[in-house]
């Protein structure tokens, strides 16, 4: 388990990173926790990497212009712990605590998860069901890319090569919102093998995201209709459950077929939704 | 039984405050002076031709020192197994070469092609990566049933069908096939009992170093038993003088059985160490751990009780391929049959039994003797039979078993109990385990709450397991008999210094075990002086005299009996010293709580003295050598036999398929008790590895000898949060033929514990009217939810 020889450099701005990310085979490192297991398996073998935990500001969490804004380097645990998010956000306080481990929760950031695209990933469902832009920064300055046209496919993502990450930006719910995490943890890795986040807010609108279902993590259009709007009843939630997952490739492996997938996505979905009726 | 109160108290362990401090000192921490470092090129084929070996370019990079091929090594034997088991028509069982480094192919992914030796493990790893094989691929078998069959492909081109040998134990088949045909019910189940990866926490480690002008080899080596490893080594391997060779076995961080086999790593290292003229060492890293540490279990097996009218068990028939995996580990031959046919009397009067084992090569990593070996899947196999027997004749689990269980035996008063497939039990009291667990779950209740949560949509249930074990292995003229090619007594030097302090020198390896705490309550308490006093010393050949080391259940039925015999020699040496002080005759000193006193007199004097006067003998008796210092060897007379019930109450979500542990009860009767922390620790930690088998693990490989989950992100190890309160409890038969009456815990609850639970989910599908007879395990929420959905 030992990586193949690389070369580190520690920076302090978004901007040093960008550039120093212009060498191919240049990787950012943020808390270590997908990156550094590829790399001891010879998996992955960046020439450099540029840590960017030392960037001030990066791990901060706060309210801007109506939206909550969390810092792509902010922990986990920084964000499970976080005041402003159990008030505004507590889809992200519930479902925080349930990544990994406590060593996970404290090195792992929001940032490092999203941009690993994990499609058993936690993070990405719940950026899905709150409705967030993904803030990321390259050589041609920043740009905004909504959390629906993020995720791209198997461990893929809408950023660019030479683009960093610097922020979730959440739009602050208005009172009244319900929302949950519901996880069915992959029995050996704990990630999700099937899970579903949803925000129903106040006007009756439904996000609804499933993780570990597909390729990527994905928002259920199908079974958001079938239910925004309505009041949440047997009826309704019947008629999410059956319109979800239309069309949806569905993966299988050693702990869930395609056929158990299918079906726990659903029987989670159901749980979600009796949980902010 | 106890002088001063030590025996049967639970005394906190001495050896954890090193270990919680982070104080140990395992193979991996230490460095000799002029240290070199060792990586492999592996096989990534399960099965390949090698066709060119290209090491120029891995020479030329830094700090390489050598590199090895199977071409160097052409003239070095394989390491050996120990345990020759012979086909039915008397032909000795295949024993193909296991090579330390392969030559010609490799047979599992993960087999040795190169080993590269660098100045650091970091450029050992980058050289072996650059070392190019070229290999054809060949058509690979992993399936015990398959390998066996006309066509599949060979693992070693000169053993034919790729069987190792076929075996057979018990009463004639005519014999069982009459009596099953006249049975009233036979209960027939096929099943799996999976390949297990060992996992202990501590990967393997070796560190082997020559020096040229002793001509002495030093191998420190992560073993559960480093005198056999010398034996085996020397002996067997490279041709050294055992003298020639010390073998020290330091902390080591568990081993649960896979450390107990001479591995090819060791005696590559230790050849290679002369050869370079420097220390060489090497450390599995978890991947290699999963591929090439020894596995478990892997049983394919058909099997059949059949039933009288009234319940009585009249005949058991059974059929197992064993997959061995590529090679002969060291015990892999007499898993699964001296360690698995004996042990299918069960704790019933079964009066016909018939055992047919074939042992087959395939193209996976070697299989031998895991926590329990042989015995789980015996009991697995017996205890799965009897509760699906009790669904389909619609009768209760645990009055099934009270009809069938032998009755109460002590040994003394009343006979050992003589099986229908070789052993004769010790003693036992079998109904007693049940009776307490039934009280400890409230029966009667939880079968209330059973019916009252089907009734409410819910499924509940509870399984049963009643085991037996063979342990304290083992007595050398029996297995030498079987086959096995060592003795299994244990050795023991108990030195009193001249201050009254002592020493203890056994030839047990402690790797978790406790033995620095155990064995130390025993001495102390049998001489009566501090536990403080006591110094327990093992895992070095230089100072040990012998071992056999610690594996099935062993250390303190064995090697706890041969220190037993050195304090014993202590005492009677010590009543001479003691009645030649006091003016009086030996015979009349008494030797209690530490004093020697003159019978029916209060003239007495303290263990100290006697032993400062052995070693200042200025007042001694003439024909006395001057010392206290014995030496033992203890060769047992019988196995033990363990025994106890575990039951399981389960709920299984309808909806999931996953399986809630919600009690878990275990009743064990290991004999006498020494230290009842350091039993109900082990336990807890057994139950928690059958639990493991029966839920969780399980090596998965495709069709092409990829072991496809060979890390924890797919393997699924036992976490802590998975499970409820163990509720324990122990019942004491001694055991009637060794000085401690003890019988061994290590394996207990690992042998009990998986049938309970795959019992109990059963039990819970039924309850919901899915007459299901057989879950494959690990009882994964799929296999669960398919078993309800398909049922
Ligand atoms: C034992 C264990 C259990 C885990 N369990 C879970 C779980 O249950 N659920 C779950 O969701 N995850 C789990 N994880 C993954 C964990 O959450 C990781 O921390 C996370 O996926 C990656 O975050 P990181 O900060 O560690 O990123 P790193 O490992 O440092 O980086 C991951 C990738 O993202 C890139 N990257 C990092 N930051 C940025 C950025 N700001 N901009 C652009 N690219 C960036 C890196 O270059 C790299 O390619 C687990 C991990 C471990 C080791």
């Amino acid at each position: 388990m030992i990586p193949a020889t690389f070369e580190y450099e520690k920076v302090t701005t978004v901007d040093e990173a960008i550039a120093a990310l212009s060498n191919d085979d240049t990787k950012i490192l943020a808390g270590g926790h997908s990156l550094i297991p590829a790399m001891k398996l010879r998996l992955n073998r960046p020439a450099k990497l540029v840590d960017i935990g030392g960037i001030r500001g990066l791990k901060d969490i706060k309210e801007e212009d109506g939206e909550i804004v969390i810092g792509a380097a902010a922990s986990h645990a920084d964000i499970m712990y976080h005041t402003l998010i159990r008030h505004h956000l507590p889809l992200f306080t519930e479902g925080a605590a349930m990544i990994g481990d406590m060593q996970v929760r404290n090195h792992g950031t929001i940032g490092g998860s999203l941009a690993h695209a994990d499609p058993a990933a936690d993070w990405p469902a719940m950026v899905l069901a709150a409705g967030a832009a993904i803030e990321v920064q390259g050589p041609n300055g920043r740009r905004r890319i909504p959390a629906t046209e993020f995720f791209t496919g198997l461990f893929s993502t809408a950023l660019e090569p030479n683009e960093i990450i610097t922020a979730v930006r959440i739009p602050v719910p208005a009172n009244g919102a319900k929302s949950t995490y519901q996880k069915f943890a992959q029995p050996a890795s704990r990630f999700a093998l099937a899970a579903c986040a949803v925000m129903r807010f106040a006007d009756g609108k439904t996000n609804i995201a499933f993780t570990g279902v597909g390729e990527n993590a994905f928002r259920d259009t199908g079974a958001e209709q079938a239910i925004t709007g309505k009041a949440i009843d047997e009826n309704t939630i019947n008629a999410a459950v059956n319109a979800a997952l239309e069309g949806v490739t569905v993966m299988s492996d050693h702990y869930a077929s395609e056929a158990y997938r299918k079906h726990l996505a659903k029987v989670y979905l159901k749980k979600a939704l009796m949980m902010v009726k | 039984m106890s002088t001063n109160g030590l025996i049967g108290r639970a005394v906190k362990r001495v050896e954890d405050k090193r270990f919680i401090t982070g104080h140990g000192n395992y193979t991996d921490d230490i460095v000799l002076p002029h240290q070199t470092y060792a990586a492999f090129v592996r096989s990534q084929y399960a099965h390949a031709r090698i066709l060119n070996i290209d090491t120029s370019a891995a020479k030329e990079m830094p700090g390489v020192i050598a590199i090895f091929t199977g071409a160097d090594l052409a003239a070095v034997n394989g390491v050996p197994c120990g345990w020759q088991v012979n086909f039915k028509n008397g032909d000795t069982m295949k024993e193909p070469k296991h090579p330390l480094l392969v030559a010609d192919k490799a047979r599992h992914a993960g087999d040795a092609i190169a080993v590269v030796i660098a100045e650091t493990k970091e450029q050992a790893t980058d050289a072996a990566e650059a070392v190019k094989v070229e290999m054809e691929e060949l058509p690979c078998v992993v399936d015990a049933a398959k390998a066996v069959q006309a066509g599949a492909p060979l693992v070693h081109d000169d053993v034919p069908n790729n069987k190792s040998f076929d075996w057979v134990l018990g009463n004639p088949i005519e014999e069982v096939n009459e009596a099953m045909d006249k049975a009233a019910h036979v209960t027939t189940l096929d099943f799996v009992n999976q390949r297990l990866v060992p996992n202990a926490i501590e990967p393997r480690s070796y560190n082997s170093s020559y020096d040229p002008v002793s001509e002495k080899y030093t191998l420190y080596t992560s073993s559960q038993n480093p005198h056999l490893i010398r034996l085996l080594m020397c002996a067997f391997v490279l041709g050294i003088p055992e003298h020639k060779v010390r073998v020290v076995s330091p902390d080591v961080g568990g081993g649960f059985g896979s450390k107990i086999f001479h591995y090819t790593e060791e005696a590559l290292l230790t050849w290679c160490s002369k050869k370079i003229g420097r220390p060489v060492k090497w450390t599995s890293e978890r991947s290699e751990s999963f591929l090439l540490d020894a596995h478990g279990r892997d049983h394919v097996t058909k099997a059949e009780m059949g039933f009288d009218a009234n319940g009585k068990i009249v005949a058991l028939r059974v059929k197992t391929y064993a997959n061995l995996g590529a090679y002969l580990s060291t015990f892999s031959s007499c898993v699964p049959t001296y360690l698995h046919g004996t042990l299918l009397q069960g704790l019933y009067t079964t009066p016909k039994i018939n055992v047919d084992v074939t042992a087959v090569f395939t193209n996976t990593t070697p299989v031998d003797a895991y926590r329990g070996a042989g015995r789980p899947e015996a009991t697995y196999l017996l205890e799965r039979l009897i509760d699906l027997a009790a669904h389909e004749m619609d009768m209760d689990p645990a009055e099934l078993r009270f009809r069938n269980f032998i009755p109460p035996f002590d040994g003394v008063q009343q006979p050992g109990y003589q099986t229908q497939v070789a052993l004769q039990y010790d003693s036992g009291n079998y109904e007693g385990v049940l009776k307490k667990g039934l009280e400890m779950v409230n029966y009667a209740d939880v079968r209330r709450e059973q019916q009252e949560a089907a009734h409410n949509g819910k499924l509940v249930g509870i399984g049963f397991s009643t085991y037996i074990e063979a342990c304290g292995i083992a007595p050398s003229a029996i297995v030498g008999s079987l086959g096995c090619r060592a003795g299994l007594f244990e050795s023991a030097q108990v030195r009193v210094q001249p201050t009254g302090k002592v020493s203890v020198y056994t030839g047990s390896h402690s790797h978790g075990q406790g033995h620095e705490t155990t064995f130390a309550q025993i001495v102390a308490d049998k001489l009566g002086i501090n536990l403080d006093d006591v110094e327990i010393v093992h895992g070095d050949s230089e100072a040990v005299a012998f071992g056999m080391g610690t594996y099935g259940s062993r250390s303190l039925a064995v090697g706890g009996s041969a220190i037993m015999k050195s304090i014993d020699k202590i005492i009677e040496k010590g009543k001479k010293i003691a009645a030649h002080k006091l003016e009086a005759s030996a015979d009349d000193i008494e030797f209690k709580s530490g004093n020697f006193t003159v019978k029916g007199t209060d003239k007495s004097i303290g263990f100290g003295e006697v032993a400062l006067t052995a070693y200042v003998p200025h007042v001694y008796p003439k024909d006395l050598e001057p010392g206290l210092d014995f030496a033992s060897f203890y060769d047992p007379a019988n196995f033990t036999y363990p025994f106890g019930c575990h039951i399981a109450v389960v709920e299984v979500d309808k909806e999931t398929g996953k399986v809630s542990l919600k009690r878990f009860i275990a009743v064990d009767d290991v004999g006498n008790v020494i230290n009842p922390m350091i039993v109900e620790g082990q336990i807890h930690g057994g139950v928690v590895q059958g639990i493991g088998q029966a839920l969780f693990e399980g090596a998965e490989y495709d069709d092409n000898g990829q072991l496809t989950n060979a890390s924890y992100m797919d393997y699924c190890m036992p976490r802590a949060d998975d499970f409820p309160m163990f509720e324990t409890a122990s019942q004491v038969t001694p055991c009637p033929h060794n000085p401690l009456g003890v019988k061994g815990a290590g394996e207990a609850g690992t042998i009990g514990s998986a049938p309970a639970i795959v019992n109990a989910v059963i039990d819970a599908l039924w309850s919901g009217g899915h007459k299901v007879k057989d879950i494959r395990m690990p009882l994964t929420p799929e296999r669960v939810w398919h078993a309800m959905v398909d049922a």
